[in-house]
């Protein structure tokens, strides 16, 4: 594959275009199992993210959001691979590769070192038999070339950036020694080691404690603001969507249901189960009103289709209120509406 | 670290102890008199002869006096004499067949250490593939033969038919000590005992490798870029390795039992020969101070093993 910078395969960018982007996936299908009883768990899936950018991916469990995540780094597990589709990195050198292409050592280059992931579970991401320093060191010895005495030193500053008071010492100690919210800053450490262009973050807060979620949320975006990586971040909850995005893609049963920036999602959804999902959170102040009038909080009826059992046409439709005959009959496409957001629904513009 | 050592080493003696008493009482509620080893049958005696022969050997004293006599002589370092050769001083008997028995039970045990680990290392990398299946197979074979059994049939084998090792003995009789005669003597005894410990061995760190790998830490390390094979040696192996720790710890002490069958059909001089014609022969003195040094080998077995476990393991604090 082209090892130089691809291509623009879109039409000229608009005037006040932002600068290239660092990922950009086109039409990835990721199926599980052999070619008989494969299962496909998300398709059709588009997104991009430029550098400085961060773009989460919202949806419930079973959506598909941690399928993409992985599919982008290519550690999906033994039975998942990739159908179709490209998923374009533009690296630290400024080419564009597709990482669909590559094979299992040029991925080893890439993982680590171009890209970054920090996983859900802090308690069990890390090797609990290596010292924090040396987790950390590892990539940079990997990718970087350096010594082990370099390597640590590194690890060390990486330590206090993510704000781990005592660093020198604290790389001596090994994860059994660090709280959760610690333990992910290491996670983040390791990740941010060799200064990725990309960060995967795989609901990196739903583990924690809701003050060290905000905690590890500012540090996130502080680091974006020093080393300007493009970030996917991968989340169920839309407080920490509206805390850290720049633009959102809601996911559904494995499609991308709707898509634009956090202002335009959160304020003006266009998409029936964007607004279901919206509807999801409560609101402070109405709580006592719920309680008043003895109404439940809201909940989207029905359940996430079974991938085994996919129906034909819009995947939402068996639990949107606003659902016609015509709905059932083919697969929406995604239409831009008129508040600028991208939404997977016929009847946008009736609702 | 030390002072952890030291406990555990003070357990150790009072569980040698116990066993002491145990082995003691157990010997003496068995049928027979310890009177008879004592008797050649060829010359008769009195009953009178008889009396004073008990009094003189303390036999008439009640037992908790006699184990209580023979603990005071054993503490300052005298085993008592063996009943059957020719009197010779038990420790001086133990002394000589210790030697030759760890030889062989160490070395069989490293054999299977080393072996078990690689083939569960090779078993859970290739899992279900060729290799897996055939190894999984053999070490079906080991963990279901008992060693009296993989002893005869691998001394037919290699030694009858194949002549590839010795029958038996240490060294060529007549012939001066040379190293190569003794490691060509050990070979095949050594691979022996090592068969069913490798095939435990393998088997359990088969499991473990593949629970490790499923863990979240490997998926960490291979999103860091750490190439496959550095991810299993360095992140997996270490983590798979804490549970056959413990397992190695109780082989050693199996490998004895293993080793007294061994002995025995490859007419090797250590412990477990030694300890099978004691028996036979109804030899107190040698029997009791056998299983003494057989008991405290055990002990000093598990605490090695906790102490290795506490220095791969860093969540494991000692002391």
């Amino acid at each position: 594959m082209p090892l130089s910078p691809m291509t623009e395969p879109m039409a000229a960018p608009p005037a006040d275009a932002a600068p290239e982007p660092t990922l950009r996936v086109d039409g990835l299908k990721v199926g599980f199992g052999g070619s008989q009883t494969r299962l496909i768990a998300v398709e059709d899936i588009s997104l991009h993210i430029s550098p400085g950018r961060t773009l989460a991916l919202v949806g419930e469990s079973g959506s598909g959001k941690s399928v993409t995540s992985l599919a982008v780094i290519r550690l999906l597990a033994a039975r998942g691979r990739i159908v179709s589709g490209r998923i374009a990195l533009r690296d630290k050198a400024g080419a564009v590769r597709d990482l669909v292409e590559l094979d299992e050592p040029a991925l080893e280059a890439v993982r680590g070192n171009d890209l970054g992931m920090i996983f859900q579970e802090p308690m069990t991401s890390l090797n609990p038999v290596l010292t924090v320093g040396e987790q950390i060191a590892e990539p940079i010895r990997i990718h970087m070339g350096l010594s082990r005495r370099a390597a640590m030193q590194r690890a060390i500053e990486m330590l206090d950036r993510v704000g781990i008071p005592g660093a020198a010492e604290r790389a001596r100690q090994y994860p059994h020694e660090f709280s959760g919210g610690m333990r992910q800053r290491v996670t983040i450490a390791i990740a941010l080691a060799c200064d990725p262009v990309l960060l995967l973050a795989d609901e990196p807060t739903t583990a924690l404690d809701v003050t060290v979620q905000m905690q590890i949320l500012n540090l996130l975006r502080s680091l974006q603001q020093q080393q300007g990586m493009a970030m996917l971040f991968v989340t169920h909850n839309f407080g920490v969507v509206a805390e850290i995005a720049h633009d959102v893609s809601v996911m559904y049963a494995g499609q991308i249901v709707e898509h634009g920036t956090v202002r335009q999602v959160l304020k003006t959804p266009r998409h029936p189960y964007t607004r279901g999902l919206l509807a999801c959170v409560p609101q402070l102040g109405t709580a006592s009103e719920h309680k008043k009038q003895a109404t439940p909080l809201f909940s989207i009826p029905g359940m996430v289709p079974s991938l085994r059992d996919m129906p034909r046409g819009c995947r939402f439709a068996a639990r949107c209120v606003h659902a016609e005959a015509r709905c059932r009959e083919a697969t929406p496409a995604l239409e831009t509406t008129d508040t600028g957001n991208i939404a997977r629904c016929i009847r946008w513009n009736e609702i | 670290m030390t002072l952890y050592v030291v406990r555990r080493i003070g357990a150790g003696i009072l569980l040698l102890l116990a066993l002491s008493m145990l082995v003691f009482f157990l010997l003496r509620l068995a049928p027979g008199d310890p009177l008879s080893s004592y008797i050649d049958p060829m010359v008769s005696m009195t009953e009178q002869d008889m009396e004073r022969l008990r009094q003189s050997l303390g036999l008439d004293q009640p037992l908790p006096f006699q184990y209580i006599y023979w603990l005071g002589e054993t503490i300052t370092g005298d085993l008592g004499r063996s009943l059957q050769r020719n009197g010779q001083p038990v420790s001086e008997l133990l002394m000589a067949s210790i030697g030759p028995s760890m030889l062989l039970m160490l070395s069989g045990s490293l054999l299977a250490i080393l072996f078990g680990i690689v083939i569960g290392i090779v078993g859970a990398v290739r899992r279900d593939g060729p290799a897996d299946v055939i190894l999984a197979a053999l070490s079906s074979v080991g963990v279901s033969s008992p060693a009296f059994l993989t002893a005869l049939v691998g001394l037919y084998v290699f030694s009858g038919v194949l002549h590839w090792a010795p029958a038996g003995g240490m060294q060529e009789p007549g012939m001066p000590f040379t190293l190569s005669g003794l490691l060509s003597h050990l070979a095949l005894p050594a691979l022996i005992l090592a068969f069913g410990q490798t095939a435990l061995i393998a088997r359990y760190m088969r499991s473990s490798l593949l629970e490790v790998l499923h863990q979240d830490f490997i998926r960490t390390a291979r999103a860091k870029g750490v190439p496959r094979r550095k991810v299993i040696l360095k992140h997996a192996v270490r983590n798979a390795l804490l549970p056959v720790v413990t397992l190695i710890g109780s082989t050693l002490g199996l490998a004895v039992g293993g080793a007294i069958f061994i002995e025995s059909v490859f007419n090797w001089p250590g412990m477990g020969l030694m300890m099978v014609t004691a028996v036979e022969a109804r030899d107190y003195p040698l029997i009791m101070g056998g299983t003494l040094a057989v008991g405290a080998w055990v002990i000093l077995a598990n605490i090695l093993t906790d102490v290795a476990y506490a220095f791969i393991d860093p969540r494991i604090k000692v002391g």
